[in-house]
């Protein structure tokens, strides 16, 4: 999912379900056996390993940025359909971009210790 | 190989269709891209996850399809909603919700949708046959239609759901495809004491701690009974998919593609094999738990919604006794299983007994649990993971035996016999 983006990262260390891991009306990490529970997710560059869980986490996704309190961009260890999916409803809606990266196992390594990143439209991740 | 697509699918997404036609084809062939799909396939059905509501999103997608004339055009289901039309009464939410969520059931009603307002549509009728491709959407649906149907589904999300349905096309990629159906991760189950194999509990958190393990990855069970009842493997699916993103399993002897081992690895080697242990269901078990207190607040059955066999068990358990007054005892089901079960009288005793019967949604995803003073109690390992962030309750998972024990006591038992030194 193309785009560009540049934020503070937010390290998501385990799998997420938008929907039941996420409030959908204030963005805040709900997930109990999450660890970054009580995290909020608005304006944040996710980095994260893979999806799981819920088929509506397309619609939670979508919500979120219509809401603008969705996250800024989302760098996957392992792509997830149903991102994605909620990634293009809001382009279509709300011409609002969120662009999803996915990245090779030493590039997400070595984000992991990163504090903010730009996501370039090229596809490019750089720390800073 | 970029997407190629064919006359039918460039005509749609020329507008030829209408405007609705051509949304719904740009969802699904920009879906397909990302899948790096080759070309789109013809789908025989869909089942419609989207008719939740969660926020005006939820709203916003179906009212653009319908102003542009959408209808779909293969045999399609609708999963739960956010309200229990049959017993509207139940509904303790805002009125906002409750007329945003009515006003998506009679949107997507309105495309053409079947009203079953089901997590569980292969417990109606007309299920998919064995290869034939469908898109489906709700985690559990999925890892059913895939593993115990033997159908093909990828593992979609909101949206792409009703878009597939109106165009009647899915990218052919992911699941939809041999290679990608072949197990790779292989749980050997044939160490775990045989006491422990015949709980119906052991299903459910077999597929939590398979869940946890196997990324996206297909696995295969290997080492336990030949012809698993299908509600054993959907508790197995569901608590997988739940913990993680698991949209496959082959379980040999049981699931159509798995006669033989080596048939699930279509005769390659296994990538991984993982030994299961008594302790590594213990494990999942606690997992499950977020509270030893034994004051009981509330028990929940039927996620995914209980079929007439599991109504069954629940009759013979319960027994006409009476659910302790300090406790509320709810089963979630679908409208066409709640008639079977009335039709054969067991509503009827349920209710006498207290139990209270839920349609249409579900107790986790709406408000419909009165304030629960103590922890909630269910057999869904789905239930258990979602419960605590949805609804801020404490929960304890237990087999269906101890959640009906636990019910007419009014305190929690569980048998922990089995457990120790399992």
């Amino acid at each position: 999912m193309a785009g560009e983006a540049r934020g503070p990262m937010l390290h998501l260390e385990e799998p997420i379900s938008f929907w039941g891991g996420l409030d959908p009306w204030t963005g805040i990490i709900i997930d109990q056996a999450h660890p970054q529970v009580g995290e909020s997710i608005v304006g944040r560059i996710l980095l994260l390993p893979a999806g799981r869980g819920s088929s509506s986490g397309s619609s939670v996704l979508t919500e979120v940025l219509r809401a603008g309190i969705g996250p800024a961009g989302i760098v996957m260890q392992h792509a997830d359909e149903i991102l994605v999916i909620g990634a293009l409803v809001a382009e279509e809606l709300y011409d609002i971009t969120v662009p999803i990266f996915t990245v090779d196992d030493a590039t997400y390594r070595d984000l992991t210790t990163a504090d903010a990143v730009v996501m370039a439209p090229d596809g490019t991740i750089t720390t800073g | 190989m970029p997407l190629t697509l064919d006359d039918r699918d460039q005509a749609l997404l020329n507008g030829d269709g209408g405007p609705a036609a051509a949304l719904a084809m740009r969802v699904v062939s920009r879906t397909a891209e990302v899948m790096r799909a080759e070309r789109l396939v013809d789908i025989t059905g869909a089942h419609i996850d989207s008719c939740l509501y969660n926020g005006q999103a939820s709203v916003d997608f179906p009212r653009r399809l319908t102003e542009g004339g959408a209808q779909v055009v293969v045999p399609s289901t609708l999963n739960v909603s956010s309200l229990d039309l049959i017993h509207p009464e139940l509904f303790r939410g805002d009125d906002h919700t409750a007329s945003q969520g009515r006003l998506l059931m009679e949107l997507y009603e309105g495309m053409g949708c079947r009203p079953t307002f089901t997590c569980a549509p292969y417990q109606h009728d007309n299920r998919p046959n064995p290869g034939e491709h469908v898109a489906w959407a709700e985690s559990n649906a999925i890892v059913f239609a895939n593993s115990v149907l033997g159908a093909r589904t990828h593992r979609y999300g909101d949206f792409l759901d009703i878009s597939a349905a109106i165009t009647g096309r899915a990218p052919l990629a992911g699941l939809h495809l041999d290679e990608h159906r072949r197990a790779t991760v292989v749980f050997d189950v044939s160490a775990v004491p045989e006491r422990l194999i015949t709980l119906d509990a052991f299903y459910p958190l077999l597929g939590h701690h398979i869940g946890k393990r196997v990324g996206r990855s297909v696995p295969v069970v290997v080492g336990g009974p030949d012809q698993v009842p299908e509600h054993l493997l959907k508790a197995l699916g569901a608590a997988g998919a739940a913990a993680g993103a698991l949209a496959m399993f082959h379980f040999v002897g049981s699931t159509p593609e798995a006669p033989t081992l080596d048939a699930a690895l279509l005769g390659a080697p296994a990538a991984e094999t993982h030994v299961v242990t008594a302790d590594d269901l213990r494990l999942a078990r606690d997992q499950l738990t977020t509270s030893t207190s034994s004051r009981l607040g509330v028990v929940s059955l039927g996620t995914p919604h209980y079929s007439v066999a599991e109504f069954g068990r629940v009759v013979d358990i319960l027994d006409d006794r009476k659910v302790h007054p300090h406790v509320r005892l709810y089963i979630n089901t679908g409208r066409s299983v709640a008639n079977e079960i009335a039709l054969r009288g067991w509503v009827a005793r349920l209710e006498a007994s207290g139990v209270q019967i839920v349609t249409d949604t579900c107790t986790y995803i709406t408000p419909i649990m009165e304030d629960v003073e103590g922890v909630a109690m269910t057999d869904s390992a789905k239930w258990a993971y979602y419960a605590p962030g949805n609804l801020g309750v404490d929960v304890a998972f237990g087999s269906v035996e101890e959640c009906i024990e636990s019910a007419v006591r009014g305190e929690i038992v569980r048998d922990d016999g089995v457990w120790v030194d399992a």
